[in-house]
């Protein structure tokens, strides 16, 4: 691969190397126990020596070596753009200051110290090769070279390490934006060692610092224009999804280019392009772009780090390019640990006057020690110009050396180091969202105090920049939808409750795997099973699993049939297996129609099940009373024929449910568990259990479940999911439901459930003072109403006088019609507007029918 | 007290630039003639856009004034000190600071809190979401968050975040250094 001439002997050679790479880190990944104490960066080194061993033994002479050009211009783009891509950017920016200073004033000085000292060294005839020929500028276009902490290393090292996000971000940051130093640096130092000491004037040293500056801003400039074009141009790429990531990948590497043209810092450029794009580019693209651009990312870097070390490793086999002198080395090795522990303390020093959090003296030995030197020195050392640079090949074998040391030696003792010093490590937890929110509020809470005392700090800054990227930034490069939508608690909550819902899947839903679990792209449009699964685990907490799974054991495949019966049913709306058209083209991946109303369907089944599972929980009590309810009106059915279930208003549901005995409850579900075959389904195992189990015993003998004592709409709500069973779709609300809802409930239920949640049920009275001081008038009421009113009410809402009336008559002359009024508003929140088929109304009729 | 002081040496000069002018005529670092009341605060144009403004301008005044002396503006101020490693190890039984990582999340803690039983109902909780969110969100979709976000909190299930699960639920955040200003540069 990177042996670009054509080479006689040993071509095949090439692919056998490449063939190597990714077994082996296979291999490291597979073997825990390895990795877990050496890095892999070290054994990949070590696999290159070896290879490269092979290499020489068969050829006779060495092969292969990390080409500075290969190595600039394809290896290291795909590392800095990853890197700079993930990078936290608040962590980074929070901590810019800490970075650009040791990026650029500890760059510098490393350098210039390294440099002067090994001149020093050279000086005092410590350096017993007469090889050795190099004067001042020769020095310290070494240490140029030689003293810029390597972002490849350091990522490599650190990733394994996992010490605290804020020590983190200082290193890699530094390894990242000492680029523009370093590539000034080394441009400068190589033309004056080619003009030789002599001819250098004072305007030469101007132009260098200037053109410090010009290198740097330049990159940064190029970076951030190629960042805003890319997340303009995603901005219109609706129809064209398929090339989204393309364009990141392209834009990006563009800009790399483009800065390396301009001799401007690529790195630079890459990093910031990728910190300032994310923002954008992620609200923009798909969801599978995202997916496709992390792991293309993602493998892309890796790769490139694995191929940067073995070739790091078969080079140095190469020893017709170096010469070895102990005084270069040793001196090299000392002076570099050395300079960059003492730059370190005293930037450290300064700094700590203006930072927040000041550095500690642990975080210091890690900064110090975690310097790691890496292949962008190696690459730089071989683009040397051996006729300019006489001691070049002096050069190379310190740099291999110091290279192989701080990957190998360090790298293998940074992670003991580190839990020797207990420095702090990094907690990955996920994110909740009271954390987010209260640190929405904090930022606000420290802008506004920086408001009032007149300080113009940071967090006025950030609240400037906030506001300037709303108003505009987003608006112009975010697409209308994306912008909408965009809010960082919702993102939060948003992706909990994704995660549980993949969890309740996992646990529960063994008949849909979660791998269906659509992940849609408009958060809105599953806000209802969203809050669904939030008020589930409200509600139940963790033991909500256990009886999730007693459901679905029991309801799983029920809901699978009457989906199949269903598509039967609908022929014309979802389509059976394998009536697909196979479509081809290359832009477009069409969204599998099979895929999509399987997601669909999911969905729904999701979203009934976690209502179910709610009102199960919610409504123990309810059920009971239901089905009480439900034998009652059935005997009045029996003498009074045609008439549907009486309409009972909400308030009667209440006390007849308070003297509910337990016996009684048995009957009941026994009851229910045969009605279960007639199309009224119950679940009779799930309520029993969740019974047993939740009852408060305090009030148990007065009340069976005082504590989830429900509030009509929710008691209709236990309907819904049942009656949706049957009709897989659209008809969650039973005729039943509508008419123990009362009038006046129903326009709040017409409104949302959720909203009507809010409204009227407190949730989890179980426990909370509060609500236990409304709960226990309100219990203490019930029972005497109960008495009082249970056989006149029981009679009353047998016959309510005047809702049944009126209805009934209605019902009796176009039942559907009357259904179809209560029920539309209903489907409008539950379907997302999805009108309600004529076919299912049939149907529902139907089944009605055959029940009486 | 003398923490105080510290604190009044490092903001002093900050916070008369802003109030200053012709609010407050400062002779010396303690003294304070006149009293800048809620419509001063209010006055400060970035306040206005605030979302947090005006709870932000409550916990600055005393319950039911409607104006603050120097001290009490400092008092308040002291919250946002960041702590110091030499503080951190003295004075155990001592009063905390007003610096101290409780005392910061009580002041965030008083925001949310309005009705001040020390509890952050679920209607509160909107409230604020309310004013940190945009508009785009809906009012449904805010109510499951803040349901969700109670839940998360809450563990003896009253449905309330009392500031005992506050702290809990932050308690994997940096709150010294999120809550901490520099006033000195």
């Amino acid at each position: 691969m990177v042996a670009g001439q054509p080479s006689e002997v040993l071509c095949p050679c090439a692919p056998l190397a490449d063939a190597h790479i990714l077994p082996s880190l296979l291999v490291f990944h597979l073997s825990r126990k390895v990795t877990s104490v050496v890095p892999e960066s070290c054994l990949l080194i070590l696999l290159g020596l070896g290879l490269g061993g092979i290499v020489l033994a068969v050829a006779k002479k060495p092969k292969y070596q990390l080409e500075p050009n290969m190595f600039f211009l394809f290896l290291l783009p795909p590392i800095v753009l990853d890197s700079g891509y993930f990078m936290p950017s608040r962590l980074f920016f929070d901590n810019i200051g800490a970075i650009l200073t040791y990026a650029v004033v500890g760059t510098l000085w490393n350098s210039f110290t390294t440099g002067t000292a090994l001149w020093g060294l050279h000086q005092a005839g410590l350096m017993a090769d007469p090889g050795v020929e190099a004067g001042l500028m020769d020095f310290l276009l070494f240490g140029s070279l030689i003293s810029a902490v390597d972002p490849v290393a350091v990522l490599a090292v650190f990733e394994e390490v996992h010490v605290n996000e804020t020590l983190f971000i200082i290193v890699f940051g530094e390894s990242l934006l000492n680029d523009a130093v370093t590539v000034v640096l080394y441009k400068v130092f190589n033309s004056f060692v080619e003009l030789g000491p002599a001819h250098i004037h004072a305007t030469d040293y101007v132009k260098g610092v200037a053109s410090f500056f010009l290198v740097s801003l330049g990159g940064t400039a190029v970076g951030l224009l190629f960042a805003f074009l890319l997340a303009l141009i995603t901005r219109f790429t609706k129809r064209v999804r398929i090339i989204e990531p393309l364009f990141v990948f392209l834009l990006a590497y563009v800009a790399y280019l483009a800065a390396e043209m301009v001799s401007l810092s690529a790195i630079l450029a890459v990093t910031f392009c990728g910190i300032c794009c994310k923002k954008y580019v992620e609200a923009n693209i798909s969801q599978k772009s995202r997916t496709t651009v992390k792991y293309t990312m993602k493998t892309l870097a890796s790769s490139s780090e694995t191929i940067i070390f073995m070739f790091l490793g078969m080079s140095a086999v190469d020893t017709s390019k170096w010469t070895w002198d102990t005084a270069l080395v040793l001196g090299t090795l000392f002076f570099i640990l050395l300079f960059r522990a003492v730059g370190v303390v005293l930037q450290t020093y300064v700094l700590n006057r203006f930072r927040l959090i000041p550095l500690d003296r642990i975080d210091q030995v890690v900064m110090s020690y975690g310097g790691l030197r890496g292949a962008v020195a190696f690459a730089l050392v071989i683009l040397l110009d051996e006729a300019k640079v006489k001691a070049k090949d002096y050069f190379v074998a310190t740099t291999i050396v110091v290279v192989f040391f701080t990957v190998i030696v360090q790298g293998l003792t940074i992670k003991p180091l580190v839990t020797w010093l207990k420095v702090k490590r990094s907690d990955h937890h996920k994110p909740t969202l009271n954390e987010e929110l209260h640190e929405h509020a904090f930022d606000h809470i420290l802008a506004a105090v920086e408001d009032i005392v007149g300080h113009h700090g940071y967090h006025y800054w950030r609240d400037k920049w906030e506001q300037f990227d709303k108003k505009y930034l987003s608006q112009l490069l975010m697409r209308k939808s994306a912008y909408k939508l965009r809010d960082e608690i919702w993102d939060v909550y948003y992706k909990l409750n994704i995660r549980d819902a993949i969890s309740f899947v996992d646990q529960g839903g063994h008949v849909l795997s979660a791998a269906k679990l659509a992940l849609p792209s408009m958060p809105s449009r599953t806000s209802m099973s969203e809050s669904s699964v939030t008020n589930l685990l409200r509600e139940s907490g963790s033991g909500a699993c256990l009886d999730l799974q007693v459901i679905d054991t029991v309801r799983s495949r029920r809901d699978k049939e009457d989906a199949a019966m269903h598509h039967v049913l609908r022929g014309s709306l979802y389509k059976p297996r394998r009536r697909y058209k196979a479509s081809y083209s290359r832009h477009f991946i069409s969204p599998d129609k099979q895929e999509r109303q399987d997601k669909e369907i999911f969905r729904q089944n999701m979203k009934r099940r976690l209502e179910t599972f709610k009102s199960t929980k919610h409504n123990v009590c309810s059920s009971k009373s239901k089905a009480r309810l439900k034998e009652k009106g059935r005997k009045k059915e029996a003498g009074k024929e045609g008439i549907h279930p009486p309409y009972t208003p909400c308030v009667a549901a209440a006390p007849v449910l308070v003297t509910v005995s337990s016996d009684e409850e048995e009957s009941d579900s026994s009851e229910t568990e045969r009605e279960d075959d007639e199309g009224i389904v119950f679940i009779a195992r799930a309520t029993d259990e969740v019974l047993q189990g939740k009852t408060t015993p305090g009030s148990l003998d007065v009340c069976p479940s005082p504590c989830i004592i429900p509030p009509s709409p929710t008691l209709a709500e236990k309907e819904l999911p049942w009656k949706g069973d049957q009709a897989d779709l659209a008809v969650y609300v039973s005729s039943e439901t509508t008419k123990i809802v009362p009038v006046d409930m129903q326009k709040a239920w017409n409104q949302s459930i959720s909203s009507l949640e809010s409204i009227a049920s407190p949730p989890g009275i179980e426990t909370g003072a509060q609500h236990r001081r409304f709960a226990r008038p309100m219990l203490e009421k019930q029972p005497q109403s109960a008495s009082q009113a249970t056989p006149e009410q029981i009679s009353r809402f047998q016959f309510p006088s005047h809702i049944s009336k009126s209805s009934r008559s209605k019902s009796d002359s176009s039942p559907e019609g009357v259904e179809q009024q209560e029920l539309q508003p209903l489907m409008g929140t539950e379907e997302q507007g999805r009108g309600l088929p004529s076919a299912e109304h049939r149907r529902l009729a139907f089944s009605r029918a055959s029940h009486i | 007290m003398c923490r105080m002081f510290q604190c009044y040496t490092e903001v002093n000069c900050d916070a008369c630039r802003c109030l200053t002018d012709e609010l407050f005529v400062v002779e010396h670092a303690r003294t304070a003639i006149l009293q800048p009341t809620r419509e001063d605060f209010q006055r400060i144009p970035e306040l206005a856009i605030n979302p947090l403004g005006d709870r932000i301008i409550n916990a600055f005044f005393p319950e039911g004034e409607d104006q603050v002396n120097f001290r009490g503006f400092m008092r308040t101020l002291a919250h946002f000190r960041p702590i110091e490693d030499n503080e951190k190890s003295k004075d155990q039984n001592g009063p905390e600071p007003l610096n101290s990582r409780s005392n910061k999340l009580h002041f965030a803690f008083r925001l949310y809190d309005l009705d001040k039983d020390d509890k952050i109902s679920r209607d509160e909780l909107l409230q604020v979401l309310r004013m940190m969110v945009g508009v785009n969100i809906s009012d449904e979709q805010l109510g499951s968050i803040a349901d969700r976000t109670i839940q998360e909190a809450d563990q003896d299930g009253d449905c309330a975040i009392s500031f005992a699960e506050f702290v809990k639920v932050l308690e994997k955040v940096d709150v010294e250094q999120k809550m901490s200003i520099r006033f000195l540069h």
